[in-house]
Protein backbone atom coordinates (compact mmCIF):
# COMPACT_ATOMS: atom_id res chain seq x y z
CA UNK A 1 0.00 0.00 0.00
CA UNK A 2 2.69 2.42 0.70
CA UNK A 3 3.54 2.30 -2.94
CA UNK A 4 0.37 3.53 -4.25
CA UNK A 5 0.33 5.69 -1.38
CA UNK A 6 3.36 7.24 -2.69
CA UNK A 7 2.77 7.21 -6.21
CA UNK A 8 -0.57 9.31 -5.32
CA UNK A 9 1.13 12.09 -3.68
CA UNK A 10 3.84 11.79 -6.99
CA UNK A 11 0.96 12.71 -9.44
CA UNK A 12 -1.18 15.51 -7.22
CA UNK A 13 1.15 17.50 -5.59
CA UNK A 14 4.02 20.00 -6.94
CA UNK A 15 7.87 19.73 -6.03
CA UNK A 16 7.58 21.31 -2.62
CA UNK A 17 4.47 20.14 -1.67
CA UNK A 18 5.48 16.29 -2.55
CA UNK A 19 8.51 16.50 -0.71
CA UNK A 20 6.23 17.20 2.56
CA UNK A 21 4.18 14.53 1.99
CA UNK A 22 6.54 11.92 1.23
CA UNK A 23 8.32 12.97 4.28
CA UNK A 24 5.21 12.26 6.31
CA UNK A 25 4.20 9.60 5.01
CA UNK A 26 7.84 7.92 4.91
CA UNK A 27 7.92 8.97 9.12
CA UNK A 28 4.60 7.53 9.34
CA UNK A 29 5.34 4.64 7.93
CA UNK A 30 8.08 3.67 9.56
CA UNK A 31 6.26 3.94 12.50
CA UNK A 32 3.74 1.82 11.32
CA UNK A 33 5.92 -0.98 10.58
CA UNK A 34 6.45 -1.77 14.40
CA UNK A 35 8.31 -4.46 14.79
CA UNK A 36 9.85 -5.60 11.44
CA UNK A 37 8.35 -8.83 11.90
CA UNK A 38 5.78 -10.62 9.87
CA UNK A 39 2.45 -12.97 10.82
CA UNK A 40 2.67 -15.90 13.40
CA UNK A 41 1.79 -19.04 11.38
CA UNK A 42 -0.11 -21.89 12.63
CA UNK A 43 2.05 -24.65 13.77
CA UNK A 44 0.25 -26.77 11.06
CA UNK A 45 -1.26 -26.56 7.80
CA UNK A 46 -3.95 -28.26 6.19
CA UNK A 47 -2.16 -31.05 4.27
CA UNK A 48 -4.91 -32.86 2.81
CA UNK A 49 -6.00 -32.34 -0.66
CA UNK A 50 -5.14 -32.53 -4.23
CA UNK A 51 -2.32 -30.82 -5.32
CA UNK A 52 -1.51 -30.44 -9.04
CA UNK A 53 2.38 -30.62 -10.47
CA UNK A 54 3.72 -27.29 -11.98
CA UNK A 55 6.11 -28.68 -14.53
CA UNK A 56 8.32 -26.03 -14.48
CA UNK A 57 11.39 -27.89 -13.09
CA UNK A 58 13.08 -30.74 -14.56
CA UNK A 59 13.63 -33.28 -12.30
CA UNK A 60 12.04 -36.33 -14.20
CA UNK A 61 15.03 -37.09 -16.37
CA UNK A 62 13.57 -40.24 -17.80
CA UNK A 63 13.27 -39.68 -21.31
CA UNK A 64 16.84 -41.11 -22.47
CA UNK A 65 17.87 -44.93 -20.81
CA UNK A 66 21.37 -43.05 -19.95
CA UNK A 67 20.54 -40.12 -17.77
CA UNK A 68 22.07 -39.56 -14.12
CA UNK A 69 22.52 -35.76 -14.37
CA UNK A 70 21.99 -34.90 -10.74
CA UNK A 71 23.28 -37.39 -9.17
CA UNK A 72 25.83 -38.56 -6.93
CA UNK A 73 26.25 -42.39 -7.58
CA UNK A 74 28.76 -44.93 -6.64
CA UNK A 75 30.67 -47.41 -9.07
CA UNK A 76 28.51 -49.99 -8.43
CA UNK A 77 25.29 -48.12 -8.97
CA UNK A 78 26.40 -46.87 -12.34
CA UNK A 79 27.25 -50.29 -13.13
CA UNK A 80 23.75 -51.51 -12.41
CA UNK A 81 22.34 -48.74 -14.02
CA UNK A 82 24.15 -48.65 -17.50
CA UNK A 83 22.72 -52.68 -17.39
CA UNK A 84 19.46 -51.49 -16.89
CA UNK A 85 17.29 -52.30 -20.08
CA UNK A 86 13.62 -50.46 -19.59
CA UNK A 87 12.26 -53.11 -21.46
CA UNK A 88 12.25 -54.92 -18.86
CA UNK A 89 9.23 -53.24 -17.72
CA UNK A 90 7.22 -54.90 -20.91
CA UNK A 91 7.89 -58.24 -18.52
CA UNK A 92 4.34 -59.12 -17.87
CA UNK A 93 5.17 -60.14 -14.43
CA UNK A 94 7.07 -57.08 -13.92
CA UNK A 95 4.30 -54.62 -15.85
CA UNK A 96 2.88 -53.87 -12.64
CA UNK A 97 5.79 -53.46 -10.29
CA UNK A 98 5.62 -50.00 -10.17
CA UNK A 99 7.68 -47.53 -8.50
CA UNK A 100 9.40 -46.77 -5.61
CA UNK A 101 8.68 -43.75 -3.05
CA UNK A 102 11.06 -41.41 -4.73
CA UNK A 103 9.06 -41.47 -7.97
CA UNK A 104 6.30 -38.97 -5.82
CA UNK A 105 8.56 -36.12 -6.56
CA UNK A 106 10.11 -37.57 -10.24
CA UNK A 107 7.07 -38.84 -11.53
CA UNK A 108 5.11 -36.35 -13.79
CA UNK A 109 1.94 -36.50 -11.21
CA UNK A 110 -0.09 -34.38 -8.43
CA UNK A 111 -1.04 -35.49 -5.45
CA UNK A 112 -3.89 -36.29 -3.82
CA UNK A 113 -3.75 -36.34 0.12
CA UNK A 114 -6.08 -37.56 2.33
CA UNK A 115 -6.08 -37.90 6.18
CA UNK A 116 -7.15 -40.72 8.88
CA UNK A 117 -8.38 -40.57 11.86
CA UNK A 118 -9.40 -42.94 14.77
CA UNK A 119 -12.85 -43.41 14.90
CA UNK A 120 -13.35 -43.55 18.87
CA UNK A 121 -10.08 -40.55 19.55
CA UNK A 122 -10.83 -38.38 16.66
CA UNK A 123 -7.22 -38.30 16.33
CA UNK A 124 -5.05 -38.19 13.45
CA UNK A 125 -3.77 -41.59 12.32
CA UNK A 126 -2.40 -40.86 8.94
CA UNK A 127 -1.98 -39.14 5.69
CA UNK A 128 -2.32 -41.14 2.72
CA UNK A 129 -0.72 -40.21 -0.70
CA UNK A 130 -2.91 -41.95 -3.30
CA UNK A 131 -1.12 -44.26 -5.42
CA UNK A 132 -0.63 -43.49 -9.20
CA UNK A 133 -1.18 -46.16 -12.01
CA UNK A 134 2.50 -46.90 -11.68
CA UNK A 135 3.23 -45.41 -8.16
CA UNK A 136 2.65 -47.83 -5.28
CA UNK A 137 1.59 -44.47 -2.77
CA UNK A 138 2.46 -43.85 0.30
CA UNK A 139 1.09 -43.54 3.80
CA UNK A 140 2.57 -41.60 6.64
CA UNK A 141 1.63 -42.29 9.94
CA UNK A 142 1.31 -39.78 12.43
CA UNK A 143 0.65 -41.95 15.45
CA UNK A 144 3.79 -42.23 16.96
CA UNK A 145 4.33 -46.47 16.26
CA UNK A 146 7.17 -47.91 16.44
CA UNK A 147 8.79 -48.69 13.48
CA UNK A 148 8.91 -52.16 12.65
CA UNK A 149 11.80 -55.22 12.69
CA UNK A 150 14.88 -54.37 10.31
CA UNK A 151 13.91 -57.64 8.94
CA UNK A 152 10.20 -56.69 8.62
CA UNK A 153 9.08 -57.21 5.12
CA UNK A 154 10.38 -54.50 2.48
CA UNK A 155 8.20 -52.77 -0.46
CA UNK A 156 8.17 -50.01 -3.02
CA UNK A 157 6.26 -47.53 -0.43
CA UNK A 158 8.81 -48.48 2.46
CA UNK A 159 7.48 -47.50 6.04
CA UNK A 160 6.92 -43.92 6.82
CA UNK A 161 6.25 -42.04 9.85
CA UNK A 162 5.67 -38.41 10.51
CA UNK A 163 5.48 -35.25 12.66
CA UNK A 164 5.09 -31.67 12.77
CA UNK A 165 8.11 -29.65 13.11
CA UNK A 166 8.83 -25.81 12.56
CA UNK A 167 5.24 -25.41 10.63
CA UNK A 168 6.49 -28.33 8.31
CA UNK A 169 5.36 -31.84 7.97
CA UNK A 170 8.68 -33.91 8.39
CA UNK A 171 8.72 -37.86 7.59
CA UNK A 172 11.03 -40.73 7.52
CA UNK A 173 10.98 -43.81 5.21
CA UNK A 174 12.57 -46.67 5.80
CA UNK A 175 12.14 -50.48 4.82
CA UNK A 176 12.14 -49.65 1.13
CA UNK A 177 12.46 -52.82 -1.06
CA UNK A 178 15.44 -53.74 -2.91
CA UNK A 179 15.63 -53.83 -6.52
CA UNK A 180 13.87 -50.38 -6.61
CA UNK A 181 15.15 -47.33 -8.21
CA UNK A 182 15.33 -43.68 -7.85
CA UNK A 183 15.10 -42.97 -11.35
CA UNK A 184 13.07 -44.76 -13.99
CA UNK A 185 16.29 -44.76 -16.09
CA UNK A 186 17.33 -47.92 -13.97
CA UNK A 187 19.56 -46.06 -11.10
CA UNK A 188 18.87 -48.54 -8.07
CA UNK A 189 17.86 -47.99 -4.89
CA UNK A 190 19.19 -50.64 -1.63
CA UNK A 191 17.03 -51.95 0.84
CA UNK A 192 19.24 -49.69 3.49
CA UNK A 193 18.13 -46.90 2.03
CA UNK A 194 16.24 -44.18 3.73
CA UNK A 195 14.18 -40.73 2.91
CA UNK A 196 13.63 -37.94 4.55
CA UNK A 197 10.46 -35.42 3.39
CA UNK A 198 9.66 -32.18 4.25
CA UNK A 199 6.49 -30.83 3.47
CA UNK A 200 6.17 -27.37 3.18
CA UNK A 201 3.14 -24.89 2.65
CA UNK A 202 3.55 -21.26 1.26
CA UNK A 203 -0.17 -20.16 -0.01
CA UNK A 204 -1.31 -22.29 -2.28
CA UNK A 205 1.85 -23.85 -3.20
CA UNK A 206 3.35 -26.86 -1.62
CA UNK A 207 6.98 -27.90 -1.90
CA UNK A 208 7.67 -31.73 -1.41
CA UNK A 209 11.89 -31.83 -0.46
CA UNK A 210 13.26 -34.99 -0.52
CA UNK A 211 16.81 -36.26 0.88
CA UNK A 212 17.22 -39.56 -0.12
CA UNK A 213 20.49 -41.51 1.22
CA UNK A 214 21.63 -44.99 0.38
CA UNK A 215 25.09 -46.27 1.71
CA UNK A 216 25.27 -48.95 -1.23
CA UNK A 217 24.35 -46.96 -4.68
CA UNK A 218 24.33 -43.16 -3.27
CA UNK A 219 27.85 -41.03 -2.64
CA UNK A 220 25.56 -38.13 -1.75
CA UNK A 221 22.09 -37.62 -0.83
CA UNK A 222 19.82 -37.38 -3.70
CA UNK A 223 18.29 -34.26 -3.28
CA UNK A 224 14.73 -33.27 -5.32
CA UNK A 225 12.70 -30.51 -4.51
CA UNK A 226 9.24 -30.06 -6.09
CA UNK A 227 6.68 -27.67 -6.28
CA UNK A 228 2.53 -28.64 -6.59
CA UNK A 229 -0.25 -26.32 -6.36
CA UNK A 230 -3.74 -26.43 -4.40
CA UNK A 231 -5.95 -27.69 -6.78
CA UNK A 232 -9.50 -26.88 -6.50
CA UNK A 233 -10.59 -29.99 -8.67
CA UNK A 234 -10.22 -32.96 -6.87
CA UNK A 235 -7.07 -35.50 -8.63
CA UNK A 236 -7.51 -38.64 -9.44
CA UNK A 237 -4.96 -41.02 -11.01
CA UNK A 238 -6.05 -44.40 -9.26
CA UNK A 239 -6.26 -46.24 -12.76
CA UNK A 240 -5.39 -50.00 -12.46
CA UNK A 241 -2.52 -51.39 -13.86
CA UNK A 242 -3.46 -54.00 -16.23
CA UNK A 243 -0.73 -56.53 -17.58
CA UNK A 244 -0.81 -57.49 -21.50
CA UNK A 245 1.64 -58.72 -23.90
CA UNK A 246 3.72 -56.22 -24.72
CA UNK A 247 6.13 -58.60 -27.04
CA UNK A 248 7.87 -60.73 -23.65
CA UNK A 249 6.74 -64.13 -23.45
CA UNK A 250 6.52 -65.75 -20.14
CA UNK A 251 10.13 -67.38 -19.48
CA UNK A 252 12.07 -65.07 -21.97
CA UNK A 253 15.15 -63.75 -20.39
CA UNK A 254 15.30 -60.24 -18.25
CA UNK A 255 16.65 -57.52 -21.10
CA UNK A 256 19.96 -55.93 -19.87
CA UNK A 257 22.82 -54.82 -21.27
CA UNK A 258 26.50 -55.30 -20.28
CA UNK A 259 27.09 -52.51 -18.08
CA UNK A 260 30.48 -51.52 -20.68
CA UNK A 261 28.50 -52.32 -24.02
CA UNK A 262 25.07 -50.40 -23.48
CA UNK A 263 24.18 -48.97 -26.87
CA UNK A 264 22.95 -45.70 -25.24
CA UNK A 265 25.66 -44.26 -23.56
CA UNK A 266 26.24 -41.21 -25.69
CA UNK A 267 22.56 -40.76 -26.41
CA UNK A 268 22.62 -37.88 -23.76
CA UNK A 269 26.35 -36.99 -24.33
CA UNK A 270 25.59 -36.04 -27.71
CA UNK A 271 22.20 -34.64 -27.87
CA UNK A 272 23.55 -31.94 -26.20
CA UNK A 273 26.95 -31.84 -25.49
CA UNK A 274 27.39 -33.02 -21.97
CA UNK A 275 30.27 -34.11 -20.07
CA UNK A 276 29.91 -37.90 -19.49
CA UNK A 277 30.67 -37.74 -16.42
CA UNK A 278 27.76 -35.67 -15.25
CA UNK A 279 25.79 -37.97 -17.89
CA UNK A 280 26.71 -40.78 -15.95
CA UNK A 281 26.10 -39.19 -12.44
CA UNK A 282 29.65 -38.18 -10.64
CA UNK A 283 30.06 -36.22 -7.26
CA UNK A 284 32.08 -33.54 -8.18
CA UNK A 285 29.62 -32.31 -10.92
CA UNK A 286 26.78 -31.40 -8.49
CA UNK A 287 28.61 -28.69 -7.58
CA UNK A 288 29.95 -24.74 -8.70
CA UNK A 289 33.59 -26.04 -9.27
CA UNK A 290 32.73 -28.08 -11.75
CA UNK A 291 31.29 -25.66 -13.79
CA UNK A 292 34.31 -23.56 -13.83
CA UNK A 293 36.25 -26.80 -14.75
CA UNK A 294 34.44 -27.77 -17.69
CA UNK A 295 34.16 -23.50 -18.86
CA UNK A 296 36.48 -23.98 -21.25
CA UNK A 297 35.72 -27.06 -22.84
CA UNK A 298 32.36 -27.12 -22.90
CA UNK A 299 30.62 -26.17 -26.66
CA UNK A 300 27.18 -25.25 -26.45
CA UNK A 301 24.54 -27.35 -28.86
CA UNK A 302 23.39 -26.12 -32.11
CA UNK A 303 20.16 -23.74 -31.68
CA UNK A 304 17.38 -25.74 -30.57
CA UNK A 305 14.61 -26.39 -33.76
CA UNK A 306 11.57 -28.39 -32.84
CA UNK A 307 9.81 -28.62 -29.53
CA UNK A 308 11.78 -25.73 -27.43
CA UNK A 309 8.94 -24.45 -25.75
CA UNK A 310 7.46 -25.15 -22.61
CA UNK A 311 5.25 -27.54 -23.63
CA UNK A 312 8.25 -29.81 -25.71
CA UNK A 313 9.32 -32.95 -24.44
CA UNK A 314 12.42 -33.20 -22.27
CA UNK A 315 14.83 -33.83 -25.24
CA UNK A 316 14.74 -32.65 -28.96
CA UNK A 317 14.24 -36.09 -30.44
CA UNK A 318 15.37 -39.55 -30.04
CA UNK A 319 17.97 -41.53 -31.56
CA UNK A 320 17.52 -44.08 -33.98
CA UNK A 321 17.37 -47.54 -32.03
CA UNK A 322 20.55 -49.44 -32.21
CA UNK B 1 1.14 23.17 -2.53
CA UNK B 2 -2.36 23.65 -4.42
CA UNK B 3 -5.32 24.13 -2.40
CA UNK B 4 -6.80 21.28 -4.61
CA UNK B 5 -4.67 18.99 -2.92
CA UNK B 6 -5.28 19.31 0.45
CA UNK B 7 -8.23 17.22 1.47
CA UNK B 8 -6.15 14.55 -0.74
CA UNK B 9 -3.46 15.14 1.75
CA UNK B 10 -5.68 15.17 4.65
CA UNK B 11 -7.70 12.09 3.62
CA UNK B 12 -4.52 10.26 3.35
CA UNK B 13 -2.98 11.23 6.63
CA UNK B 14 -6.57 10.16 8.17
CA UNK B 15 -6.36 6.75 5.85
CA UNK B 16 -2.82 6.24 7.53
CA UNK B 17 -4.15 6.69 10.96
CA UNK B 18 -7.33 4.39 10.59
CA UNK B 19 -5.39 1.32 9.05
CA UNK B 20 -2.88 1.66 12.11
CA UNK B 21 -2.91 0.80 15.43
CA UNK B 22 -3.51 4.05 18.49
CA UNK B 23 0.16 6.16 18.71
CA UNK B 24 0.05 5.09 21.85
CA UNK B 25 -0.13 1.32 21.27
CA UNK B 26 2.27 2.09 18.44
CA UNK B 27 5.13 3.57 20.45
CA UNK B 28 5.11 1.05 23.31
CA UNK B 29 5.77 -1.93 20.46
CA UNK B 30 7.92 0.30 18.80
CA UNK B 31 10.09 0.48 21.90
CA UNK B 32 9.61 -3.14 23.06
CA UNK B 33 9.78 -5.00 19.81
CA UNK B 34 12.78 -6.80 19.00
CA UNK B 35 14.56 -5.41 15.58
CA UNK B 36 14.53 -8.21 12.53
CA UNK B 37 17.16 -9.68 13.75
CA UNK B 38 16.49 -10.20 16.67
CA UNK B 39 13.28 -11.72 16.16
CA UNK B 40 14.72 -13.71 13.40
CA UNK B 41 12.78 -17.14 13.73
CA UNK B 42 15.39 -19.19 11.76
CA UNK B 43 19.26 -18.49 11.28
CA UNK B 44 19.88 -18.12 8.00
CA UNK B 45 23.17 -16.70 7.88
CA UNK B 46 26.57 -17.79 7.52
CA UNK B 47 28.09 -19.63 3.59
CA UNK B 48 25.76 -21.96 1.49
CA UNK B 49 26.51 -23.50 -1.45
CA UNK B 50 24.58 -24.77 -4.53
CA UNK B 51 23.99 -28.31 -4.60
CA UNK B 52 22.94 -28.74 -8.27
CA UNK B 53 20.91 -32.07 -8.71
CA UNK B 54 17.69 -30.54 -10.36
CA UNK B 55 17.35 -28.46 -13.41
CA UNK B 56 21.47 -29.82 -14.27
CA UNK B 57 21.08 -29.26 -18.22
CA UNK B 58 19.87 -25.35 -17.30
CA UNK B 59 22.11 -24.49 -14.65
CA UNK B 60 25.34 -25.97 -15.16
CA UNK B 61 25.58 -25.66 -18.60
CA UNK B 62 24.29 -22.98 -20.78
CA UNK B 63 21.17 -24.54 -23.13
CA UNK B 64 21.08 -23.89 -26.93
CA UNK B 65 19.71 -21.18 -28.42
CA UNK B 66 16.35 -20.95 -28.19
CA UNK B 67 15.36 -23.32 -26.00
CA UNK B 68 12.49 -22.40 -23.37
CA UNK B 69 11.66 -25.57 -21.80
CA UNK B 70 9.47 -25.88 -18.22
CA UNK B 71 9.36 -22.01 -18.83
CA UNK B 72 5.49 -20.70 -19.50
CA UNK B 73 7.01 -17.94 -21.59
CA UNK B 74 4.60 -15.43 -23.77
CA UNK B 75 4.42 -15.03 -27.44
CA UNK B 76 6.10 -11.93 -26.40
CA UNK B 77 9.33 -13.62 -25.11
CA UNK B 78 9.96 -16.24 -28.11
CA UNK B 79 11.53 -13.28 -30.64
CA UNK B 80 13.58 -12.38 -27.57
CA UNK B 81 14.69 -15.80 -26.81
CA UNK B 82 15.57 -16.28 -30.61
CA UNK B 83 17.59 -13.30 -30.87
CA UNK B 84 19.78 -14.17 -27.72
CA UNK B 85 22.89 -12.67 -28.79
CA UNK B 86 25.68 -13.17 -25.76
CA UNK B 87 28.19 -10.99 -27.76
CA UNK B 88 25.59 -7.96 -28.09
CA UNK B 89 24.86 -8.30 -24.38
CA UNK B 90 28.25 -7.94 -23.44
CA UNK B 91 29.39 -5.18 -25.61
CA UNK B 92 26.04 -3.12 -24.19
CA UNK B 93 27.75 -3.92 -20.50
CA UNK B 94 24.51 -6.01 -20.14
CA UNK B 95 26.64 -9.10 -19.18
CA UNK B 96 25.25 -9.27 -15.47
CA UNK B 97 21.24 -9.93 -17.43
CA UNK B 98 21.54 -13.70 -15.95
CA UNK B 99 22.29 -12.87 -12.68
CA UNK B 100 19.45 -10.29 -11.69
CA UNK B 101 17.11 -11.73 -8.91
CA UNK B 102 15.13 -13.53 -11.17
CA UNK B 103 18.10 -15.61 -11.88
CA UNK B 104 20.56 -15.35 -9.27
CA UNK B 105 19.58 -18.15 -6.83
CA UNK B 106 19.77 -20.53 -9.48
CA UNK B 107 23.25 -19.80 -10.53
CA UNK B 108 25.82 -22.27 -9.51
CA UNK B 109 27.75 -20.95 -6.39
CA UNK B 110 27.94 -19.90 -3.32
CA UNK B 111 25.76 -17.18 -1.04
CA UNK B 112 26.95 -15.25 2.01
CA UNK B 113 24.50 -14.44 3.78
CA UNK B 114 25.08 -11.59 7.22
CA UNK B 115 22.91 -8.75 8.63
CA UNK B 116 24.10 -5.72 7.36
CA UNK B 117 21.67 -4.05 10.02
CA UNK B 118 19.80 -4.81 12.29
CA UNK B 119 16.53 -4.62 9.60
CA UNK B 120 18.32 -5.33 6.40
CA UNK B 121 19.69 -9.19 5.27
CA UNK B 122 22.38 -8.80 2.99
CA UNK B 123 23.23 -12.17 0.43
CA UNK B 124 26.65 -11.92 -1.16
CA UNK B 125 27.21 -14.31 -4.14
CA UNK B 126 30.05 -15.63 -5.60
CA UNK B 127 29.14 -16.42 -9.10
CA UNK B 128 28.24 -12.82 -10.32
CA UNK B 129 29.90 -11.13 -7.79
CA UNK B 130 26.00 -9.97 -6.46
CA UNK B 131 24.55 -8.20 -3.71
CA UNK B 132 20.96 -9.07 -2.48
CA UNK B 133 19.74 -6.56 0.30
CA UNK B 134 16.21 -7.81 2.06
CA UNK B 135 15.17 -5.23 3.79
CA UNK B 136 12.51 -5.40 6.56
CA UNK B 137 11.29 -1.96 6.55
CA UNK B 138 10.81 0.18 3.45
CA UNK B 139 13.27 2.51 2.35
CA UNK B 140 11.41 5.88 1.92
CA UNK B 141 12.72 6.29 -1.59
CA UNK B 142 13.00 3.14 -3.24
CA UNK B 143 10.15 4.09 -5.55
CA UNK B 144 12.30 6.64 -6.84
CA UNK B 145 15.30 4.55 -7.40
CA UNK B 146 16.57 3.32 -10.74
CA UNK B 147 15.75 -0.25 -11.90
CA UNK B 148 18.62 -2.42 -10.77
CA UNK B 149 19.67 -5.88 -11.38
CA UNK B 150 18.72 -7.45 -8.07
CA UNK B 151 16.06 -5.02 -7.64
CA UNK B 152 14.05 -3.92 -4.06
CA UNK B 153 13.69 -6.46 -2.08
CA UNK B 154 10.98 -6.34 1.24
CA UNK B 155 11.45 -9.40 3.56
CA UNK B 156 9.48 -10.47 6.55
CA UNK B 157 9.44 -13.06 8.73
CA UNK B 158 6.98 -15.59 9.25
CA UNK B 159 7.28 -17.37 12.57
CA UNK B 160 5.65 -20.47 13.83
CA UNK B 161 3.44 -20.27 16.53
CA UNK B 162 4.84 -21.16 19.79
CA UNK B 163 5.80 -23.20 21.84
CA UNK B 164 6.51 -24.95 18.32
CA UNK B 165 9.77 -22.92 16.82
CA UNK B 166 10.93 -22.06 13.60
CA UNK B 167 9.31 -20.49 10.78
CA UNK B 168 10.31 -19.08 6.93
CA UNK B 169 11.30 -15.64 5.57
CA UNK B 170 8.72 -14.16 2.92
CA UNK B 171 10.75 -11.97 0.19
CA UNK B 172 9.04 -9.69 -1.92
CA UNK B 173 11.55 -7.90 -4.66
CA UNK B 174 9.99 -5.29 -7.52
CA UNK B 175 12.13 -3.08 -9.26
CA UNK B 176 14.74 -4.58 -11.10
CA UNK B 177 15.88 -4.37 -14.57
CA UNK B 178 14.95 -6.66 -17.23
CA UNK B 179 16.85 -9.92 -17.31
CA UNK B 180 17.15 -13.71 -18.10
CA UNK B 181 15.93 -16.72 -16.37
CA UNK B 182 18.26 -18.72 -17.83
CA UNK B 183 21.39 -18.20 -19.31
CA UNK B 184 20.38 -18.54 -23.03
CA UNK B 185 18.63 -15.47 -22.80
CA UNK B 186 14.94 -16.46 -21.29
CA UNK B 187 13.64 -12.89 -20.80
CA UNK B 188 11.99 -11.37 -17.67
CA UNK B 189 10.91 -7.87 -17.71
CA UNK B 190 11.06 -4.73 -15.55
CA UNK B 191 7.48 -5.40 -14.46
CA UNK B 192 8.51 -8.91 -13.16
CA UNK B 193 7.93 -9.69 -9.45
CA UNK B 194 9.84 -12.11 -7.64
CA UNK B 195 8.57 -14.00 -4.66
CA UNK B 196 10.47 -16.11 -2.48
CA UNK B 197 10.19 -18.16 0.62
CA UNK B 198 13.38 -19.06 2.85
CA UNK B 199 13.27 -22.50 4.66
CA UNK B 200 15.69 -24.14 6.73
CA UNK B 201 15.52 -27.89 6.59
CA UNK B 202 17.85 -29.94 8.80
CA UNK B 203 20.07 -32.79 6.98
CA UNK B 204 20.03 -36.12 8.77
CA UNK B 205 23.78 -36.11 8.82
CA UNK B 206 23.62 -32.62 10.88
CA UNK B 207 23.65 -30.54 8.54
CA UNK B 208 21.38 -27.80 7.22
CA UNK B 209 19.89 -27.40 3.81
CA UNK B 210 18.72 -24.01 2.82
CA UNK B 211 15.04 -23.95 0.21
CA UNK B 212 14.30 -21.20 -1.45
CA UNK B 213 10.98 -21.37 -2.47
CA UNK B 214 10.39 -19.11 -5.84
CA UNK B 215 7.57 -17.89 -7.52
CA UNK B 216 8.52 -15.66 -10.46
CA UNK B 217 5.23 -13.33 -12.35
CA UNK B 218 6.10 -11.03 -15.36
CA UNK B 219 3.25 -9.62 -17.01
CA UNK B 220 4.97 -8.97 -20.09
CA UNK B 221 6.89 -12.37 -20.92
CA UNK B 222 5.46 -15.31 -19.13
CA UNK B 223 2.06 -16.61 -19.32
CA UNK B 224 1.82 -17.68 -15.86
CA UNK B 225 4.16 -17.92 -12.43
CA UNK B 226 7.34 -20.15 -12.97
CA UNK B 227 8.06 -21.75 -9.89
CA UNK B 228 11.32 -23.39 -8.97
CA UNK B 229 12.73 -24.00 -5.21
CA UNK B 230 16.59 -24.11 -5.77
CA UNK B 231 18.40 -25.56 -2.93
CA UNK B 232 21.96 -24.70 -0.88
CA UNK B 233 23.94 -26.85 1.60
CA UNK B 234 25.62 -24.83 4.82
CA UNK B 235 28.99 -24.95 4.60
CA UNK B 236 31.47 -24.38 7.53
CA UNK B 237 33.38 -21.58 6.34
CA UNK B 238 34.01 -19.08 3.88
CA UNK B 239 37.44 -21.33 2.23
CA UNK B 240 35.80 -22.00 -0.65
CA UNK B 241 34.52 -18.57 -1.35
CA UNK B 242 35.52 -17.95 -4.88
CA UNK B 243 33.95 -14.40 -6.69
CA UNK B 244 34.03 -14.26 -10.51
CA UNK B 245 32.34 -11.54 -12.54
CA UNK B 246 29.36 -11.77 -14.63
CA UNK B 247 29.48 -13.01 -17.82
CA UNK B 248 27.25 -13.55 -20.57
CA UNK B 249 28.75 -16.11 -22.45
CA UNK B 250 29.29 -17.97 -18.98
Amino acid sequence: MLIEVVMLVRRSLSEGGRRSALLVIAVLFARASFAQTGPVLPSQFEFAGSWAPLGTEDVQNDSVPVDYLGLALTDEARTRALSYDESQKSMIERQCQGWGAAYMVIGPFGLRISSQSDPTTKRLVSYTIDAWEDWMGLTIWMDGRPRPSEHALHTQAGFTTGRWEGGALAAHTTHVKAGGFIRKTGVPLSDQATIDWRFVRHGDVLTVLMVARDPVYLVEPEIISKGFRLSKTPLDYRDPCVPGFEGREPGDGVPHFAPDQNPFLDEFIKLYNLPREAVLGYRETLYPEYRKKIKDTYVPPPPCTADCGVAGNFVRRRGPTP
Amino acid sequence: MGNDSRPLIGGLLLLLFVIGEPTSVHTQQAASSPSARDAAPIDLTGYWVSYVTENWRYRMVTPAKGEYRRIPSSPAAVPIINAWDPSADERAGNQCKSFGAGAIMNVPGRLHITWQDASTLRIDTDAGTQTRFLRFTARESSNATRPTWQGESIARWESVAPPDKGGSLSVVTTNMRAGYLRKNGVPYSERTTVSEHFDIAPLPDGGQLLLVNTVIEDPVYLNGPYIVSPHFKKEPDGSKWDPTPCSSKW
